[in-house]
Formats: C-alpha cells, sequence, structure tokens
C-alpha cells in the first residue's frame, strides 16, 4: 500500500519536476535571449550612451586678440587676474579657514556667509569663488601662507584691460558680458564670465579678435567629479589687431579738447589712415568689463555732454561755413560766377520780406570768390546758391563724400544729411523755398554732417582725390601678418582749377591778411596750412534780439551757444594730413576750434606719424600677443 | 570537521559512519559553488577599484564559514531535519515576530538580528523554514489526500502567515520569494493545476486591497518598471545606468576593472544588487553566459538530486531550495536587465552581503544532506517506518 501510493507519487514527481525544469530552463534562455538583445542587438546605442556618460567635453577660451596703435603701442590687451577659490573637502572647517583667510586678505561678511552658502549647496571637490579681482599683493600673501590655508587656491585668468583707460576709448569701445540677444550659437558665448566686444572696434571685429575655443575632453564619474583628461585640442588665440590710431596724437588731441564737449579727426590724406578720432568727455572701458554700477551707469548716460557718443561718427551737426568750398566750387563748375567776379556785401540781403544776413553787420562790400571763402562772406555765398540750385550744391557735396557713411563702418556712424528738393518733398512734405537754398549755401538749415565726413572732405579737397577713411593696418593670427593692402583711390570728378581756387581761399582764411582764422596760423615759418572756420547757429535769432545787439556768447545758457566748426590740411604746399574739429556749444569757430585746430595738426606735423617711425617700432615683435605689453 | 560530537548519538542509529557520510557528498558540487563564490571574490575586488578591502576579505571569509555550514548541515541526519521541521518554523517565526514587535516598538526598521560577523534576518531564515515545513507536510499527504481542498488549508496558513509578517516589513523581494517557492512545493506534492490558475485569479483580484499596504517606494517601483520614462532620474536612473552598463559591455566586454560605468559610480549598488550587471560589462555577454552556465549546472545537480531521492520529504526539499536558488539568479539578473521591477534581491555566492550567503549555504546543506541520506527510509514522521 505504502510502496503503491509512493510510485504514484513518485511518478507526478517526475512529471512536474520535468515541467518545473523546463518552466525554469525557459526563464533562464529569456535572460540570455535579454542579454543578448542588450549586448548584441543594442550593443551600439548603449556604448554611445556610456562614452556620453563618462566623457565631457569642456570649451577652453581662447585668449582675446590685442589691439595696438600704429606703432605697436597697447589700447586693449589682457591682463592677468587672480581670484581665490575654496574647495571644501580639502579643508577641514570651511569657516575656520574663511577666519585665517580674513587674517590675509579684506574679505567682506556677504563674502563669508555666500561662500559657507554656496559650499554646502555644492559638492565638497567643486571650487567656490571666494574672492575676484586680487591684487597681485593679495594674491602673493595668500601663496605665503598656503600651509595655514588647506583647500585654498588661487586661480588665474585674463581680463580685458585698456591700459590708456578713456583716450581711445570710443573708437575701442568695450567688451562686456554676453546678453541674450547676443546668443550666436557659439558655444563659447554660453560660458559664464566671457566677454565679448559691445562697441567700437571690439564689437566691429569682435569674431577675429575672439579667436577660436579649443576642447577639452575629460572623464567624469556620476558626480562630474573629472577623472582624467582624455584628449585636448588648443584653440586659436584671437588676431592681434593693429589700428592706424596714433596713441601720442590721440592723447594730445583728447587733453586739447579737455572738457568740452567736441570731437576731432585727423587723417592721412594720401591713405585714408585715421590717426586721430577722438571724442570727448570719454568714459572709462574698463568699467564696463568690470560691470557699472548703477550709479556710474547714470552718470554716464545722464550727462548732458554725452560721454557715450562718439561724436566723431554719431554727432551730426550743420557744417556752417566749413560746407562753402562745396558752394562754390559748384558756382564754378555750373559756371554761375568766375573766381573774379565779385557780389557786394553790404551785411545782408533780402529775400521777399524775409533778410539773411551776413556775420559781418557792416557787410564786407565787394567779395570776390577767395576773398568770400577767406572772410567768410555770408552774402556772398546766399547769392550764389541762389544761382545753382540746392540739388546741384548737393551733387557737389556727395562728390565729397558728404551725406553717406564712410568705409570705417563702425556701429553707430550716422550719415549726416545733404538735402534736395526731392528729399524736403517727400520728407518733410512741402516745397523746396528759396530760403532753404540760402540757408545750404552758408551750410545751415537742413544740412547736416559729421566730424569725420568733414575730415574727408578735406582730405579729398587737398588731394582732388576720393579718399576714404579706415582704421585698421594690418591684423596678426599667429605671427603671420597680413597688412592693409594700400588703398588707390581715383580722383573726384572736378575741374583741378576749382580746387585750386577753393584752395587758396583757404590758404587766406589762416594766412591772410583777414583771414577769419588769421590768428591761428601755423607759428613756422616753412609750413602752413589751409582750413575753414564755421560757427553754426543752434538757436534761432529773432528779428528783436538782432536789432537789442547779439550778446556775448558766454553770457548765453551753454545749450544755447553755437557750435564752433573747424576744418583743414597741411602743409599748404605738400599736403599729407587732413583734420576736422568741432566743439559743441563753444561759442565762435575762429576763437575756440581754430586754436585747438592749429595746436593739434602742430603736433601731427611735429611726430609726423606718416613719414617718421616711431623710435621703439619694433616692440610689435617683442611683446607676444595676449600678454600685457 | 572531526567534531560532530553532537551528532553521534544520532549517526549509532543511522546507517553511515561520519567519514562513509563524507565520501558520499558531491564534491563535484561544491566545486561548482567554490567557483561562482571564486568569480563574486574578483567582482568584489574590481568593485572595490583594485583592492581587497572592504568587501573581497570579508566575503571570503563568510564564504569560508558558510561552506563549513553546508558540510555541517550536510551531515545532519536528513530524518531529525525532518523532526525539527515544525520546530524549526516555529522558531523562524518567533523570531519574525520578534523583529517586527522590536521595530514597531523601537520606531526603528532594524528588521534583522546582529550575530557580529553577519546580520540575520528572520525573513532569510524563513524561505527556509517555509521549504521544510511544506516538505514535512506534503511528505505524509497522499496524492488523494492532496486533492482535497480540506488538506491544502494548513499548508496555505504556513505560506501565508509569515508572508503577510515579511510583507509589512515592507520587503517585496522576500515575500515574493517565499510565495514562489512555496509555490514550487505545492507543484510538486500534486495539487491540482486548475487551483493555481483560481488562486492566480484570486490574486489579481486582490491587487487593489495589497496595493495601498504597498510601502510608496514599493509602489513607484512597480509603476517606474511598468513605465521607465516615469522617472528618468530617479527610480528609473538606476535601472537605465545598469542597462547602458550591460549594452555598452558588448560580446566580450571592457575587460577586467575596466568597467566605465561601474568605476565611475553610474552603477549603483555595483556590489550588491547591480554585481552581475558590473560582470557583464567587464566581460561581456560571454562572462554573464558563463556565470549563467554555472548557475545552471547548479540547477541541474538540484533536480538530479531531487529525482534519485528515495524519499518525498528529501525530494521535496531538493525541489524546495533549488527552485529558491534558482529564484535568487532569476530574480536578480532579470531585475538588472530591465524586465522585471527593481527588488532587492542578491545574485547567489556572488553579491557581498552576509545573510543571502547564510541563506543559500544553508540551502546547499540541506541539498547535500538530502544526497547523502537519498536513500534511508523515511516514515511518516521522521522514524525509519513509523508511519
Amino acid at each position: 500500500m505504502i510502496i503503491n501510493r509512493d510510485n504514484d507519487r513518485i511518478h507526478l514527481f517526475h512529471r512536474r519536476a520535468a515541467l518545473l525544469g523546463g518552466g525554469q530552463a525557459l526563464l533562464v534562455s529569456a535572460l540570455v535571449g535579454r542579454m543578448y538583445y542588450l549586448q548584441v542587438t543594442e550593443a551600439d546605442r548603449y556604448r554611445m550612451l556610456a562614452e556620453e556618460n563618462r566623457i565631457n567635453l569642456r570649451l577652453l577660451p581662447p585668449t582675446r586678440g590685442r589691439v595696438l596703435d600704429r606703432f605697436g603701442e597697447a589700447l586693449a590687451v589682457n591682463r592677468q587676474k587672480f581670484r581665490v577659490l575654496i574647495v571644501s573637502e580639502k579643508t577641514r572647517d570651511v569657516a575656520s579657514t574663511l577666519d585665517a583667510l580674513a587674517a590675509v586678505i579684506d574679505l567682506s561678511e556677504y563674502d563669508r556667509g555666500r561662500v559657507q552658502k554656496e559650499v554646502r549647496r555644492r559638492r565638497s571637490f567643486v571650487p567656490v569663488t571666494v574672492r575676484e579681482n586680487l591684487n597681485w599683493e593679495e594674491m602673493a600673501s595668500i601663496q605665503v601662507n598656503a600651509p595655514d590655508l588647506p583647500g585654498v587656491i588661487v586661480d588665474e585668468g585674463l581680463t580685458r584691460h585698456y591700459p590708456q583707460a578713456q583716450t581711445a576709448a570710443h573708437v575701442l569701445g568695450y567688451v562686456s558680458s554676453v546678453d541674450e540677444d547676443d546668443l550666436t550659437g557659439d558655444p563659447l558665448l554660453q560660458l559664464p564670465g566671457f566677454r565679448i566686444g559691445k562697441a567700437g572696434v571690439e564689437q566691429k571685429f569682435d569674431l577675429a579678435l575672439r579667436g577660436a575655443g579649443g576642447t577639452s575632453q575629460v572623464e567624469v564619474n556620476a558626480l562630474g567629479r573629472v577623472i582624467r583628461e582624455l584628449e585636448r585640442k588648443e584653440g586659436q588665440a584671437g588676431a592681434d589687431l593693429m589700428l592706424t590710431l596714433d596713441e601720442r596724437l590721440q592723447r594730445f588731441a583728447s587733453e586739447r579738447l579737455g572738457a568740452e564737449s567736441a570731437a576731432s579727426v585727423v587723417m592721412d590724406i594720401h591713405t585714408g589712415e585715421v590717426l586721430v578720432m577722438t571724442s570727448t568727455p570719454s568714459y572709462d572701458p574698463n568699467a564696463f568689463n568690470r560691470g557699472l554700477t548703477q550709479r556710474e551707469w547714470n552718470a554716464l548716460s545722464g550727462d548732458p555732454r554725452a560721454p557715450m557718443t562718439n561724436k566723431a561718427i554719431s554727432g551730426q551737426y550743420s557744417p556752417g561755413s566749413t560746407f562753402k568750398m562745396i558752394v562754390a566750387m559748384t558756382a564754378l563748375e555750373q559756371g554761375a560766377i568766375s573766381p573774379d567776379q565779385t557780389v557786394y556785401c553790404k551785411g545782408h540781403t533780402d529775400l521777399g520780406s524775409r533778410r539773411f544776413h551776413c556775420w559781418e553787420k557792416r557787410g564786407h562790400g565787394p567779395m570776390n570768390m577767395v576773398q568770400a571763402i577767406a572772410q567768410s562772406c555770408d552774402v556772398y555765398f546766399y547769392d550764389v546758391a541762389k544761382r545753382v540750385g540746392v540739388d546741384r550744391i548737393a551733387d557737389m557735396a556727395r562728390r565729397f563724400g558728404l551725406g553717406e557713411t564712410t568705409a570705417v563702418g563702425l556701429a553707430g556712424e550716422r550719415g549726416g544729411l545733404i538735402p534736395t528738393e526731392a528729399w524736403k518733398r517727400e520728407t518733410v512734405g512741402e516745397s523746396w523755398q528759396q530760403g532753404d537754398t540760402y540757408n545750404v549755401g552758408i551750410g545751415q538749415g537742413y544740412v547736416l554732417t559729421t566730424p569725420l565726413q568733414l575730415a574727408v572732405m578735406a582730405a579729398r579737397l587737398s588731394t582732388g582725390l576720393a579718399v576714404e577713411p579706415v582704421l585698421t593696418r594690418q591684423v596678426m593670427i599667429d605671427g603671420t601678418v597680413i597688412q592693409r593692402p594700400p588703398q588707390v583711390f581715383e580722383a573726384v570728378t572736378i575741374d583741378p582749377a576749382h580746387i585750386a581756387i577753393v584752395r587758396r581761399g583757404m590758404f587766406e582764411v589762416l594766412n591772410g591778411a583777414r583771414g577769419t582764422a588769421r590768428a591761428s596760423k601755423l607759428k613756422s615759418k616753412d609750413v602752413q596750412m589751409s582750413g575753414k572756420t564755421g560757427t553754426t547757429q543752434v538757436k534761432r535769432i529773432t528779428m528783436a534780439q538782432r536789432e537789442a545787439g547779439l550778446p556775448d556768447s558766454d553770457q548765453v545758457p551753454w545749450k544755447e551757444r553755437n557750435h564752433a566748426l573747424f576744418v583743414a590740411y597741411a602743409p599748404e604746399d605738400n599736403p599729407r594730413y587732413a583734420l576736422s574739429v568741432i566743439v559743441e556749444h563753444g561759442g565762435g569757430s575762429s576763437a575756440v576750434a581754430a586754436p585747438i585746430a592749429r595746436d593739434i595738426m602742430t603736433e601731427v606735423l611735429r611726430l609726423d606719424p606718416s613719414r617718421k617711425p616711431r623710435l621703439n617700432e619694433d616692440r610689435v615683435a617683442e611683446t607676444q600677443p595676449g600678454v600685457p605689453a | 570537521m572531526t567534531d560532530v560530537g553532537f551528532l553521534a548519538d544520532r549517526l549509532k542509529r543511522g546507517d553511515m559512519t561520519l567519514s562513509e557520510k563524507l565520501r558520499q557528498v558531491s564534491w563535484s558540487l561544491v566545486f561548482w559553488l567554490c567557483a561562482i563564490a571564486t568569480i563574486g571574490f574578483f567582482m568584489l575586488y574590481s568593485a572595490a577599484n583594485a583592492s581587497l578591502d572592504p568587501w573581497t576579505t570579508r566575503q571570503a571569509i563568510r564564504f569560508g564559514l558558510g561552506l563549513f555550514m553546508l558540510l555541517t548541515i550536510a551531515m545532519i541526519d536528513i530524518r531529525l531535519v525532518m523532526r525539527y521541521a515544525y520546530p524549526f518554523y516555529a522558531f523562524v517565526f518567533a523570531l519574525l515576530i520578534f523583529v517586527e514587535v522590536r521595530g514597531v516598538v523601537g520606531g526603528g526598521a532594524q528588521r534583522w538580528i546582529d550575530l557580529g560577523i553577519v546580520n540575520l534576518q528572520p525573513s532569510e531564515l524563513m524561505k527556509v523554514a517555509v521549504v521544510l515545513a511544506l516538505a514535512r507536510y506534503f511528505h505524509r499527504l497522499s496524492l488523494e489526500d492532496t486533492g482535497r481542498p480540506t488538506f491544502l488549508i494548513v499548508p496555505l496558513l504556513i505560506v501565508i502567515v509569515p508572508v503577510m509578517l515579511i510583507l509589512r516589513q515592507p520587503d517585496l523581494g522576500t515575500s515574493l520569494m517565499v510565495v514562489l517557492g512555496a509555490g514550487a512545493l505545492f507543484f510538486m506534492a500534486g495539487v491540482r493545476l486548475w487551483k493555481f490558475i483560481a488562486l492566480i485569479l484570486a490574486a489579481l483580484a486582490a491587487i487593489p486591497i495589497t496595493w495601498p499596504m504597498l510601502a510608496g517606494y514599493q509602489q513607484n517601483r512597480i509603476l517606474t518598471f511598468l513605465n521607465p520614462e516615469r522617472d528618468p532620474l530617479g527610480a528609473g536612473y538606476h535601472i537605465l545606468q545598469s542597462k547602458i552598463a550591460l549594452g555598452s559591455g558588448g560580446l566580450f566586454g571592457k575587460g577586467f576593472m575596466q568597467g566605465t560605468q561601474s568605476h565611475l559610480n553610474f552603477l549603483p549598488e555595483r556590489q550588491t544588487d547591480f554585481i552581475f550587471t558590473m560582470l557583464a560589462e567587464e566581460f561581456g555577454m560571454v562572462g554573464g553566459l558563463i556565470l549563467i552556465g554555472l548557475y545552471a549546472i547548479v540547477l541541474i545537480y538540484g533536480f538530479a538530486i531531487a529525482l534519485r531521492c528515495r524519499h518525498q520529504f528529501g525530494r521535496l526539499v531538493a525541489i524546495g531550495v533549488t527552485t529558491t536558488f534558482f529564484l535568487y539568479v532569476f530574480i536578480n539578473v532579470a531585475m538588472v536587465m530591465g524586465l522585471i521591477p527593481v527588488v532587492g534581491v542578491p545574485l547567489p555566492l556572488i553579491s557581498y552581503g552576509g545573510t543571502a550567503i547564510i541563506t543559500i549555504m544553508m540551502c546547499m546543506g540541506l541539498l547535500m544532506s538530502v544526497y547523502v541520506h537519498r536513500d534511508v527510509q523515511l516514515g511518516v514522521h521522521g522514524g525509519y517506518d513509523d508511519g
């Protein structure tokens, strides 16, 4: 019975053991199948995911290229900066280490609190910045006390530095942190602390100066700790940029303009190279890199003298009498007047019921063209402007570079305005009036020019060639120097004889017995300057005021005083340099602008940067790119 | 191994001397177990980044002690094992109640008893205790009795009561193993297949009742398993990293101690639950297949021992412990490959940890005892033929 009973059970047991064993074998083969799927079928995908896990690509920011003046003097460089960091896992106690650090360098309570908070938030191996912008002494004293400062490390970085500070701020522009709008897809821009050019040359040549970032492939663990570097690809340092500016002249001009709200441009008329482009008051571009405080920003943006604006290219002014050369050449070309033909100036001329005054109330008497330019007779130019009409004047003005932006191409450059009859119809919606033509004849009314355009006009007058201004001389990438090819300028389409007459008048302005700026002629016996004054009204003078007698300019409010302008070139017999000066609300041209022009030109001729190399010109080769000069 | 005095009076009544029993031991099975454990030592050495500390040395000592325990249990007369099956079950059950009460009273979740070199979890011992108790119960039951539902009430209680306690801890993995191991015994004892199907249906119907009993993290694990994208940075992260490690190992692996996922800490718990992943990352599918092959050899031994045993108790014990061993392997490997939810079940003889080694070596010891005493006549109550 027992045996029989057991036999049944054994049969059943064997059957079911086969089932159970088969079931387990099936499940094991499911495991094997899954293993095959993961490790063979999908292996490549998972291999890639494992690499993505393990490998972290880090960007190595390139060194920004330097900006130099024409002789290699540093205008924008990179300066070492130091910052101190703390690694909490390497220090026994963060608080006591900070105490020890505070004994060595200044450490605010705010910084200490911030560090302690951040240390708690971050993983223990992540360095936390304690203070930035340490000076060299602070850095050194931390290094000396290193044994007492476990976990404290000093990190060295580069920051943009403008050694000339205000001097060329408007041309150079500045670098600042990247805004949302600046993102272009270049991953460098996403780097914390990365700076890009925000104005001037720094902005225009940002890509060349920036260079290309390198990459470093590092192996990281799951917490993000770097285990080792796998591969490193160095980036390309930014190109060094050599400008046409002469830092010495730039500084001289800035200082000469002083506290005035003013601008000046000096050009080499043969090459078009801009030697000086200054605008005052200026600002310190280093402050933008550092980051402006609200107060600093308010002071800059609220200043009525507009320190942020590059007046040399963004300021638009009526050219005033400096425009009279254009009117004179138009008249000669049209045959509207011969050079010797005179116009009688009795101090004013009437157009219907309106009276147009000459600046010389008593009248100049009979004026020929050279005299009219030298003495800046307004009545003469009312007359010839009336004879040729505004459209012909506009055509001539354009040939001399007015009314459009130049080739310099800095952001913020304005084109000025050369009005025509059609322009007024379309823009103002009124038909052109004879009185408008009178105003254009003396460079007032709708006409607007920038100081850079006026310097270009002077350069074209002195050469008869369509000179274009340039700001860059050469680019240096990795020791390779790429020079700007010399510019070839076409001749301005005009009879050279007409230019000669106008230039005679400009010579007389400074050197004639009755020239408006004869007090500002060059003091040299051998070298003469030619030029033209210009004083433009900012506020319309009413008839009542004129009859009451005009007050002295220092008695009217600054904002209502006249702008003082001057354009010039020198030397007269063999011109090399052209110049323009404008002093906003400076008063009279001959009293304010002409002396400044004379002083700047005297310094330009003394240094003569186009012909005389600077004594230490070889310094360009000495200084390594990217290292403070 | 010479000091077996406490066995002396049993052996006098038995058929074999101690040396005869030792000769009966399947040394080849012992060899395969040692082979698996040795693979484990190498993996723990790699997991510790080429260091014997802190895992390899301690694991080796535990395995040595476990081996001693295996052989000791193998020497115990199977009749004695059967006679003490219920008392052992009662003892383990008492321990389970004890840690449960202490956990409630102490407010902590300490579900183990510190034995110095290992921490003993009563729930682990329960896996063995349930197998023994059920084997004893079914040993005396005829096939006809097995077919009667009334005879199934006691064995069901033997399983369900401790499982409820373990679920409360909460330990889903162990509960699952106890239930599945017991299920195998019911099946082998001859319970009709339709009753299993009915039970499974009943269990499905019970899901709405048991679901609230699961801890939050357990619910999460099941939900995450059903939809891995649900939580890519939390629970899903572990299984994703495990799959990346496995898959990136490819056919031949990245080389010993070259596993990037393991050594850069992307892989969680690489010395315990996820050690199979590390092995498959470093030695590829080939390495994984070799280990699974070794486990299969052990399982085949288990089935062979069960089939060769001449008494029902031994057969059921052998199948019970073999299935428990299988469940360890299957649940762990299936879990790290993302086939089933994340449950904390170690890989036998490989994963670091003391409790599992005790359970597994106890299982293997019982298996060996069945083998050594395969021809012993066994009565209904554990005597020669006292039934």
